[in-house]
C-alpha cells in the first residue's frame, strides 16, 4: 500500500492539521509516513498545501508532482492541482467557492459539501475534519480507531474535550461525500 | 520500549540536542529553521538537564557565543539558514582555528541573498569548502530524513570533539519542515564539571594550580610557528577523510548508471530510481552522508563499472565538481538540479538521466 | 661607603612588587600606553579577590589581542568586537566563574557595537572593561568610533569631519541607559590617584559580578601616545585639555 495525497487550501481551513492527524493515523497503523507542508508567507492569508504519504514501506521522495489522491479546498488549488492526480486516481473537493468545476474524465471525482455542512452543524472548525471523513470513506487506508488514535495524539491535551465533536464531523463526512458523475 | 514520534525535521534537531546532553542552544530566528529555537524554548531544558538556552541578538552573536561556550569543554550548538550561516562564517573560522567542537545546523534555503525561503542546496561549497577565511575544514553531515536529523546531533557532537572541529549539520528547508516517524534515542546526561576537566584538558574552566592556563585563541605572530600549526589541522582532515567517511548505497550493485545526490536530493532520486527499475534500466543511487570528508573513493571505485553519473542536488552544480574530480574523467559526470528554491520532481531526475546521460 | 644593592633587596625594604597574577613575559605595549596599568591593575584585583582560579578572561582584537600572555588565568582570545558575546557563552555556561572582557574603542564601540549593547541590556552578569583611546592603534592610527571632532588620525588626516565620519561614540552613556546594566563608570590611569580610582571600579565590577548585580561597565580613558604622536607626558597632557571635557570622568551609575 502506497498512498500520495496532496492537501491543498486556504491558510486557516486546516489543510496542514488535517494531513497531520492523517499522518497520524498512519503512524497509529504502524506503516510509514511523511508529512511536508508548504510554508512561509505563502501560508498566511493564502493558499496552503501539504503532501502526506502512508506507505507500509520505506518512503523515498517526500515531495511529488503527481498523486494517488488530491483533496482540494478552493478555486487556486483546483488550478493547480487538478492536472497533478495520477489517471486512475482520486480528486475530492468541497464545492463551495469553486466556479469552475473538475474536467477530468481520466479520475475519479468526489464532492464534499463541508463547509455548508460545518455551518449548518455550527461548527466551522470541523471543517476540515468533515473533509478528512469524506476522504476516509472514499479511500478507508486507515482505521476509524487509529485516526481517532492519531487525532488524539496530535491534538494538545487541552484540547482533548473537542475529541467527539471531531469524531462525529469525521462520521458526518462519510455520510455527505458522493462520487460526482461527469 | 521504543519510542516513535512524529515530528517535524528541526522540532527532532532540538529534542535530539536535549537528549544526546547538550549544554548550551544560541541561535537567532530565521525561517525556515525557527522551530529548533522554538522546541527548545518550549520544552525548557533548563529545569530538566540544565541546558542553557538563549536567544541571541544575531547570528553574529550565536556563533561567538558558541566560541565561549565551546572553549569552556561545553556541548554547545546552534542552527540557522543560509543568509545566518553566511554572518557566521567569521565565527566558524575561528572556531576551527582555535580548534573548538561545537554543532551548527544549517537548514539551507534558496540563495543568493535574502532570496527565498523554500529548499535548496546551495550552500555546499560554503559548507565543505571552508566558508571562511583560511585553511580549515568543517565536519559535514548530510541527513535525509527526520530521523537522521535526530541521530546526527549526536554523531556531530561526538565528532566535533574527537577532531576538536566545528561539525556542520547540513540540511534543507524541507528535511527541517517536514514530518516523518522518529525513534528518539535515550537521555545521555550531560558532562560533570570533573568529567569535562578529564575529557578536554584544553578547556578554559578557571585555572587550577594543578595545571598550566588554558587559552583559547588562533592568533600566532610568527608565520613559520602557524605554518606548523596549520600542517596540523591538515593532518587532522587527512584523519577525517581516512576514518569518517559515511554513505549509503541504494542498488548500486548491478548498476549501469548512478545518481549520485545527497540529502533531500538522495530522497527524490531514490524514487527515480524506482521510475528507472520499473523501466529496466540499471541504476542506483549513492548517497554521500559526509559532504566531508567526501566518499571520493567509493564513487572512484564504483565509476570503474558504471557507463555515466548523474549529480543531482538542488544548485547550480557544486557538489558535481567533487564527484568529477574522485571520478577523474573516467566516465561521464553531469549535473542535473533545480534551484532557486525550487524543488525537482523524480520525473524530472529520471528525464535528466535520460538525456543527459543514457542518451547524451 | 659603597652601597652594595644586596642589601638593599630585602623583604623589610620592599614598597612594591608585581601581582604575582602577572607572567614574566614583557609586554608589547608601547612605552607610556595605558594598556600596561590596566592590565597589571587587573591582574592585582585578581589576585586581591583571591580569585585567580575561577576567572576566566576574553581578550579583543586590537593592541590588547595578546593580553593572555600577561596574566595567569584562563583566557578566550575572541573574534573583533565579539567578546561580549564570547563572554555571554562563558557565563551561562559556567555561572559560578568570573568572566571579565577587555576592548578597545574599534572593538567594543564600532565593530562590536551589537554585541556590547546586547550584553549590557540582557545584563550578562560580566565584568566589561572598555579602554577608550580614541584611536586605532594597532592597526597604525587609523580613526575610531571615538576620535574627536577635529582629531587626526590617519584615515582623517585632516582631522574628523563630523559632516563625513560622524560624532564621537559615546558608548559609556549608551549602556548607562540601559536596565542590565548595574555600574557603569568612566575612570583613567594618567595619574597615582587615577590608577587608584580605576582600580577600586574594577573592584567594584568584580564584587558586582559576585552578587549576580548585572552588567558593570568600566570605561577607562587612555592614551595613545604612538598613534596621537606625542611623548607619553604630552599625550597624559593632551588627553587631560581634550578627552575629559568629552569624556569626563566618574560613575554614570551605580546601583
Amino acid at each position: 500500500m502506497n498512498e500520495e495525497i496532496i492537501i491543498a487550501g486556504f491558510g486557516g481551513q486546516g489543510v496542514l492539521s488535517m494531513g497531520k492527524i492523517l499522518a497520524y493515523s498512519g503512524v497509529m497503523q504502524d506503516m510509514e509516513v511523511s508529512w511536508m507542508p508548504s510554508y512561509g508567507p505563502e501560508m498566511r492569508g493564502g493558499t496552503a498545501n501539504v503532501t502526506v504519504i502512508i506507505s507500509d514501506s520505506r518512503i523515498s521522495s517526500p515531495s511529488l508532482k503527481m498523486y494517488d489522491t488530491a483533496i482540494i479546498l478552493n478555486q487556486q488549488s483546483m488550478d493547480k492541482f487538478e492536472k497533478s492526480v495520477k489517471p486512475g486516481g482520486v480528486l475530492l473537493y468541497d464545492g463551495n467557492g469553486i466556479t469552475r468545476h473538475p474536467q477530468r474524465k481520466d479520475i475519479k471525482v468526489y464532492r464534499v459539501d463541508a463547509a455548508e455542512e460545518a455551518a449548518r452543524m455550527q461548527s466551522l472548525k470541523t471543517f476540515n475534519m468533515i473533509v478528512l471523513g469524506a476522504y476516509l470513506k472514499v479511500k478507508p487506508i486507515v482505521t476509524m480507531e487509529n485516526v481517532m488514535n492519531g487525532l488524539k495524539k496530535s491534538l494538545p491535551e487541552r484540547h482533548h474535550h473537542m475529541l467527539p465533536v471531531n469524531q462525529n464531523a469525521i462520521i458526518r463526512g462519510t455520510e455527505i461525500v458522493n462520487e460526482v458523475t461527469g | 520500549m521504543r519510542e516513535i514520534r512524529l515530528m517535524k525535521g528541526n522540532e527532532a534537531i532540538a529534542e535530539a540536542a536535549i537528549r544526546c546532553g547538550a549544554d548550551g542552544y544560541f541561535g537567532y530566528p530565521i525561517t525556515p529553521q525557527s522551530e529548533v529555537m522554538e522546541t527548545l524554548m518550549a520544552l525548557k531544558p533548563w529545569e530538566t538537564t540544565g541546558m542553557v538556552v538563549l536567544q541571541a541578538e544575531s547570528e553574529i552573536a550565536s556563533i561567538n557565543m558558541l566560541y565561549g561556550g565551546a572553549g569552556c569543554g561545553k556541548k554547545v550548538m546552534t542552527s540557522s539558514s543560509s543568509p545566518g550561516i553566511s554572518l557566521m562564517q567569521e565565527g566558524l573560522t575561528y572556531l576551527a582555528g582555535a580548534e573548538l567542537p561545537c554543532v551548527v545546523v544549517n537548514v539551507v534555503r534558496g540563495g543568493p541573498g535574502l532570496g527565498t525561503i523554500q529548499p535548496a542546496q546551495s550552500d555546499y561549497f560554503q559548507a565543505v569548502k571552508g566558508g571562511g577565511h583560511g585553511d580549515y575544514k568543517l565536519i559535514v553531515l548530510a541527513p535525509s530524513s527526520v530521523q537522521e536529523m535526530a541521530d546526527f546531533v549526536e554523531l556531530a557532537f561526538d565528532l566535533a570533539f574527537k577532531y576538536r572541529n566545528p561539525a556542520m549539520i547540513l540540511s534543507d528547508g524541507m528535511i527541517g519542515q517536514m514530518m516523518e516517524k522518529v525513534e528518539m534515542k535515550p537521555y545521555r546526561p550531560r558532562w560533570t564539571s570533573e568529567e569535562i576537566a578529564n575529557l578536554h584538558p584544553w578547556a578554559t574552566t578557571g585555572k587550577p594550580k594543578s595545571r598550566e592556563r588554558n587559552i583559547i585563541t588562533s592568533v600566532e605572530l610568527d608565520a613559520n610557528a602557524f605554518e606548523v600549526f596549520n600542517h596540523k589541522l591538515q593532518k587532522k582532515y587527512q584523519q577525517m577523510e581516512e576514518e569518517e567517511v559515511r554513505f549509503e548505497e541504494f542498488q548500486c550493485d548491478d548498476a549501469d548508471y548512478l545518481f549520485v545526490a545527497y540529502g533531500s536530493s538522495a530522497r527524490i532520486c531514490q524514487k527515480s530510481v524506482q521510475i528507472l527499475r520499473g523501466k529496466g534500466v540499471k541504476v542506483g543511487l549513492l548517497r554521500p552522508i559526509t559532504l566531508f570528508p567526501f566518499p571520493s573513493k567509493k564513487i572512484a571505485e564504483l565509476s570503474n563499472r558504471l557507463k555515466g553519473i548523474l549529480s543531482v542536488e538542488m544548485s547550480a552544480g557544486q557538489m558535481v565538481e567533487d564527484v568529477k574530480l574522485a571520478v577523474g574523467c573516467k566516465v561521464k559526470v553531469e549535473h542535473f538540479g533545480r534551484y532557486g528554491g525550487v524543488i525537482h520532481s523524480p520525473e524530472e531526475v529520471v528525464d535528466a538521466l535520460e538525456k543527459k546521460i543514457i542518451g547524451g | 661607603m659603597a652601597i652594595d644593592i644586596k642589601d638593599i633587596i630585602k623583604p623589610e625594604n620592599l614598597v612594591y612588587s608585581k601581582s604575582s597574577l602577572l607572567t614574566n613575559r614583557p609586554m608589547h605595549y608601547c612605552p607610556g600606553c595605558s594598556h600596561g596599568v590596566v592590565n597589571k591593575i587587573i591582574a592585582e584585583v585578581i589576585e586581591e579577590l583571591g580569585i585567580q582560579e575561577d576567572v576566566i578572561g576574553v581578550a579583543p582584537v586590537g593592541c590588547s589581542v595578546l593580553m593572555y600572555n600577561y596574566i595567569e588565568v584562563d583566557w578566550h582570545e575572541a573574534a573583533h568586537g565579539r567578546a561580549p558575546a564570547v563572554g555571554t557563552g562563558i557565563k551561562r555556561l559556567l555561572p559560578e566563574k568570573y568572566v571579565f572582557t577587555y576592548q578597545g574603542d574599534g572593538d567594543c564601540a564600532a565593530i562590536g557595537t551589537a554585541e556590547t549593547i546586547h550584553a549590557c541590556n540582557r545584563g550578562e552578569n560580566i565584568v566589561m572593561v572598555f579602554i577608550n583611546n580614541g584611536i586605532y592603534g594597532m592597526t597604525g592610527g587609523q580613526m575610531a568610533p571615538t576620535t574627536l571632532q577635529g582629531m587626526k588620525a590617519s584615515t582623517c588626516p585632516f582631522g574628523r569631519d563630523v559632516q563625513r565620519d560622524g560624532n564621537p561614540l559615546k558608548m559609556t552613556d549608551i549602556v548607562a541607559t540601559l536596565p542590565g546594566t548595574c555600574y557603569v563608570t568612566r575612570q583613567a590611569v594618567h595619574t597615582a590617584a587615577a590608577v587608584r580610582k580605576t582600580k577600586k571600579a574594577i573592584i567594584k565590577a568584580f564584587e558586582n559580578q559576585k552578587n549576580k548585580k548585572g552588567t558593570s561597565f568600566v570605561e577607562v580613558v587612555s592614551t595613545c601616545n604612538s598613534g596621537w604622536k606625542m611623548t607619553p607626558m604630552e599625550s597624559n597632557k593632551w588627553m587631560e585639555a581634550n578627552m575629559f571635557p568629552f569624556y569626563p570622568l566618574g560613575d554614570l551609575k551605580n546601583e
